[in-house]
């Protein structure tokens, strides 16, 4: 039973913390519960799916299917990403400030809470997959303790989705005007690990050899498998032994992100020749 | 229009032909196989500083995810099938990897050296 509610745990805080995020991001927009709640929705469809069709998902491509799959689904959460945070940097900071709650400007966020609607599937179908897999296992080994199992997996359901609201809650606290700023720099690192791990995916199918070396070690001082490393794992991407083209994407999502989101942000200073306001005393 | 198609097309040409390539490299291949949620052999023996793949073969009636967090591998094989993974160049020393399914029995380890 504890195996079980570990497994499951485990694999629904990656998703939870998403989640949370993604809900404290759109927080008091319109039609942002049902985005969060159709992503989820579509994402536990999606992880059926890849866990019934795994075995079609292997072969694939000379059988590196899984990989690829992976892969391309980890990028499309990286450009939905990248493309809310760019998107918010140029029309959302006053959208952020006042007009959300008078749900404005609607088209064009309806487009912004599509994308992370697909962030949230991304997550709950990778995550999702695997407890869908996990669980099948389970009911098909049968037995006595059967039970047991699937009351550890409801538990470590319930746990996960506890870890995904205190994530929610522990964001919604931060005072408005910073929430903008901190959940854009969270969207960016969350991006730039996600796009960490599609690398080891396609490093793993040997697809990209090159810069495979391991970067550095930090296992020793912060392990991967510990609480606080996987849910840095989760938030940031962290890895205690990435690959040196891991951190290279890594880095270059960054700069990426933070760059375009710099270039397409409405500058004060260009508007103030047109409006004569008062300069600084 | 056309002339986005023909550049998909040509990326789905190079994916294609990198990942033949990549999958036609001359590496050595270790096998391992599942049975009863445990691996045979639960070691091998890999020379230091030279990639290689690991083929794990699962003859369970349940899938199984192989899995190393150093370097990072993470592999589901449904019952049955065959999964091949790449392993980058590694040091010396003593790398273990798990089914993470059935993490009580599913233990072994590459021995770099």
């Amino acid at each position: 039973m504890l195996g079980a509610l570990i497994i499951v745990f485990r694999e629904v805080i990656e998703a939870g913390i998403i989640v949370g995020i993604v809900m404290a991001v759109t927080k008091g927009v319109r039609g942002s519960r049902l985005m969060a709640g159709a992503g989820v929705a579509g994402g536990v469809l999606g992880a059926c799916l890849v866990a019934a069709f795994a075995g079609v998902i292997a072969d694939a491509l000379n059988g590196v299917g899984q990989e690829i799959f992976n892969a391309a689904i980890l990028s499309l959460a990286v450009c939905m990403l990248a493309w809310h945070n760019i998107w918010m940097a140029s029309h959302g900071r006053q959208l952020a400030a006042e007009a959300r709650k008078l749900g404005q400007d609607v088209r064009s966020g309806a487009r912004s809470l599509a994308a992370l609607a697909i962030v949230v599937a991304v997550a709950v179908m990778r995550e999702g997959s695997e407890v869908a897999l996990f669980l099948y296992g389970l009911v098909a080994a049968g037995g006595a303790t059967a039970r047991d199992l699937v009351i550890g997996s409801l538990l470590g359901l319930v746990a996960g989705m506890a870890v995904s609201a205190v994530t929610y809650f522990g964001l919604v606290t931060i005072p408005a005007h910073r929430l903008f700023t901190v959940t854009s720099a969270l969207i960016t690192f969350l991006a730039a690990g996600l796009a960490s791990q599609a690398v080891s995916f396609l490093q793993q199918a040997g697809v990209v050899s090159v810069l495979g070396d391991t970067a550095w070690d930090t296992s020793a001082i912060l392990s991967d498998t510990s609480l606080f490393g996987r849910v840095l794992h989760t938030l940031v991407g962290y890895s205690d032994q990435p690959s040196v083209l891991q951190a290279v994407v890594y880095a270059a999502t960054l700069a990426t992100i933070f760059t375009l989101s710099k270039v397409f942000a409405p500058r004060a200073v260009a508007r103030r020749p047109e409006s004569p306001a008062p300069q600084r005393s | 229009m056309t002339h986005s198609l023909r550049t998909i097309a040509c990326a789905a040409a190079l994916a294609v032909a990198v990942v033949g390539a990549a999958r036609a490299d001359d590496l050595a291949t270790y096998s391992i196989t599942l049975k009863n949620h445990r691996f045979t052999p639960a070691e091998i023996h890999v020379p230091t500083g030279k990639p290689f793949f690991v083929s794990v073969k699962n003859l369970d009636d349940t899938a199984e995810e192989f899995e190393m967090h150093n370097p990072a591998i993470e592999k589901v094989i449904p019952p049955g099938e065959e999964g091949k993974v790449r392993i980058r160049p590694l040091g010396p020393g003593r790398f273990s990897f798990f089914g993470d399914f059935h993490q009580d029995t599913a233990q072994g380890a590459i021995v770099s050296e």
